[in-house]
């Protein structure tokens, strides 16, 4: 399970729309609990490198990620999942979202935006314990 | 010592710990100390063939290291190594 405040809830979906008609995308920073419920304390932003495909894409500049993840560690914060938003497509994974998630325990959430405007925000855990294993699953967004 | 930082997802691996401090005068035998240390790692890092995987980014404090000069890139006391498994994905149906 994922939990966050509604206010990073709405800022990960306006940062979709805000993008719009191209893909949005972010990290999920937070600590994970014992019973393997992620809890989310704060957002990063990042840009879409995708240029070439933005669309449909999404690529974090891993340079970015590590600045981001330094500035988390002096927060005591851990990256715990990313976001990112489908345009005019469903809050579903795709076959790329699969193909290219590589951070096992982690939540990988999706929101659609349809004509500028977010409708559904949905979580996967990404499951399994290598490349082979690998699955996007289900799980619940508990917006608190 | 330089540091390995590793990320959330390979820590189980790693006795859980977020940094270690490792022994090396390059990236390569800095991680190959790395893995030494935690044998469950290599499989996570490297494939079969022993080569680091596609998605697995090496940094050394703020560049990636194969645009130095990869796993011979020199590091001193003090450097940051970060492993960065790739971010990315998409609706596209295919990659």
């Amino acid at each position: 399970m994922l939990r966050l405040g509604q206010s990073h809830y709405d800022a990960l979906r306006q940062h979709g729309e805000e993008t719009y008609p191209h893909e949005c995308c972010g990290v999920l920073l937070g600590r994970f609990e014992d019973d393997g419920t992620r809890i989310v304390t704060s957002l990063a932003r990042a840009g879409n490198t995708r240029v070439d495909s933005p669309q449909n894409r999404y690529n974090i500049d891993p340079k970015e990620l590590v600045h981001i993840q330094r500035e988390a560690r002096e927060r005591e914060e851990d990256i715990i999942g990313f976001y990112h938003s489908h345009p005019d497509h469903p809050a579903q994974w795709s076959p790329t979202d699969h193909a290219e998630a590589h951070w096992m325990g982690c939540s990988y959430v999706i929101t659609s935006v349809e004509k500028g405007k977010a409708v559904l925000t949905n979580s996967f855990e990404l499951t399994g314990t290598a490349e082979n294993d690998k699955k996007l699953v289900d799980e619940r967004i508990d917006v608190v | 010592m330089p540091k390995v930082h590793i990320p959330t997802p390979l820590r189980q691996y790693a006795g859980k710990q977020p940094a270690i401090e490792v022994q090396g005068s390059t990236v390569g035998e800095a991680l190959s100390g790395l893995v030494s240390q935690h044998p469950d790692l290599r499989r996570h890092l490297y494939t079969e063939q022993g080569k680091l995987r596609a998605f697995v980014n090496i940094y050394l404090n703020d560049e990636d290291v194969r645009y130095l000069q990869k796993e011979a890139t020199a590091v001193a006391d003090g450097d940051n190594i970060s492993i960065v498994p790739s971010i990315a994905g998409g609706a596209a149906l295919s990659c």
